[in-house]
């Protein structure tokens, strides 16, 4: 079973040379940090800023610099800043080629929910909704079930969802699965996972066809 | 040359009443024009709809507004971050309109930009589309979405000259220029006020044409929200 540090090492395996990759907030951030040798990709964070590095040194910090997670953060040689709808205009254009977020559930449709929770949490959908909506390639990183531990991979989701058909591909602590039209496909199991296990964690569709090999991290 | 220069923040909202619709600057509190929301809580105008993508903490940026249930409406598309935000809201004291981040960039750019609606793919099929209009293109469904604008735009920039010009430093820029170009009237403060021809027109963010007042804070707190550091290895 992975932890929040292996999911991102195994999403930041799907990274390819040349891609502009926004991260959101949570796992998918820590996706940064496992970045292959020889691969050079540049971070959009959506409140304006490409070519994000890492968080500052103590004392260097600078209230004019945070990614989308309010998060104090620097900027690489070659990065750029730019107000919010030019930001946007990168998204809903698709020059991003990847993205990468968390959820609170996933449909073996590809639809998302990650943004309220009726009645208990509403705290908005900042940029997820226009992300989902545009990205040709999202990634979905998330544990497998909920604190409850119920599964957050379903037929249908039952939170208010964030976009429609959109997700390819989800990274869990458990399993790697693709989106498809008969549902997710089990493509990876991880280290020490099996296949009857991943079965019981999932409450949506899962395609199992042959062999399904361990992840290399 | 036109001048725009007004003396201080309680100068720059003259006109600013209850009821009226603002937007304001600035990304959960990094750009947000600080000098501004304390002369509002000080003039103690009420009722108002505010434009912005945030809606501060519990005491700073518009959490201040808050605070003095001054606000009767946020329209914001992340809210996170402020426990009397959501008690307001919950107990429906205050209204709240979220809306996708980008649709908000782009319904404040398009308001100044003469366009009074747009199709986007964000939001379809979800809340956000309730009893809006579906139109496919290209083989994929959008939503109409229509301009916004303010009676009175808040921005802040790092440096501005006196005719309006506009720079902004960092991620501080953020929502600022398209709110700037969406107000009927736009307050711009800036933490430099220099005179014409002290900044280089070619790196000019938002063009005076689009600022009506500005005028120099007095002082800037910039509160960090989420402190995040490495350390020396």
């Amino acid at each position: 079973m992975l932890d929040k540090n292996g999911i991102a090492k195994r999403i930041a395996q799907e990274l390819r040379d040349g891609w502009y990759v926004n991260l959101g907030i949570g796992i998918p951030t820590l996706v940064a940090n496992y970045i292959p040798e020889g691969i050079s990709v540049e971070f959009q964070s959506e409140n304006g800023l490409l070519g994000m590095g890492p968080f500052p040194y103590e004392g260097e910090e600078d209230a004019d610099m945070i990614n989308a997670g309010k998060q104090t953060v620097t900027t690489l040689p070659g990065a750029s800043i730019f107000d919010s709808s030019t930001s946007f205009t990168m998204i809903r254009g698709q020059h991003v080629q990847l993205t990468v977020l968390g959820a609170m559930e996933v449909a073996d449709n590809g639809d998302i929910a990650n943004w309220k929770i009726p009645g208990k949490m509403v705290k908005g959908m900042g940029g997820a909704m226009d992300l989902v909506a545009s990205a040709e390639n999202i990634i979905v990183a998330m544990m497998h079930a909920n604190k409850a531990g119920e599964s957050k991979l379903l037929t249908e989701c039952t939170l208010p969802i964030t976009g429609v058909q959109c997700v390819k591909k989800v990274v869990t602590n458990l399993a790697v699965l693709d989106i498809t039209s008969e549902g997710f496909r089990l493509l990876e199991r991880a280290p020490g996972v099996s296949v009857e296990e991943i079965k019981n964690a999932t409450a949506g569709r899962l395609i199992v066809g042959g062999e399904i090999p361990e992840m290399h991290l | 040359m036109i001048n725009k220069v007004v003396g201080n923040a309680d100068e720059a909202i003259d006109g600013i009443k209850d009821n009226m619709t603002l937007m304001l600057g600035g990304f959960g509190l990094c750009g947000i024009p600080e000098n501004s929301i304390g002369a509002l809580v000080k003039l103690g105008v009420t009722g108002l709809t505010c434009i912005s993508n945030n809606a501060g903490v519990d005491d700073f940026g518009l959490g201040l507004l808050l605070q003095g249930r001054q606000i009767k409406k946020m329209v914001s598309s992340y809210v996170g971050e402020n426990d009397e935000f959501e008690r307001q809201m919950l107990s429906g004291e205050l209204e709240v309109d979220l809306i996708p981040q980008g649709s908000l960039a782009e319904r404040c750019r398009a308001g100044g930009a003469g366009i009074p609606a747009f199709f986007t793919p964000a939001g379809y099929g979800t809340e956000v589309a309730e009893g809006k209009e579906v139109r496919e293109f290209n083989g994929k469904p959008h939503i109409l979405e229509s301009a916004l604008t303010a009676d009175f735009a808040i921005v802040k920039a790092w440096k501005g000259d006196t005719s309006g010009n506009l720079i902004y430093k960092g991620t501080a820029r953020n929502f600022n220029p398209p709110m700037a170009m969406a107000g009927k009237i736009t307050i711009a403060e800036v933490e430099e006020l220099v005179e014409p021809g002290e900044l280089d027109p070619n790196f000019i963010h938002t063009p005076g044409i689009f600022v009506q007042r500005i005028f120099q804070g007095e002082k800037y707190e910039k509160r960090i929200e989420q402190r995040t550091v490495r350390t020396r290895s």
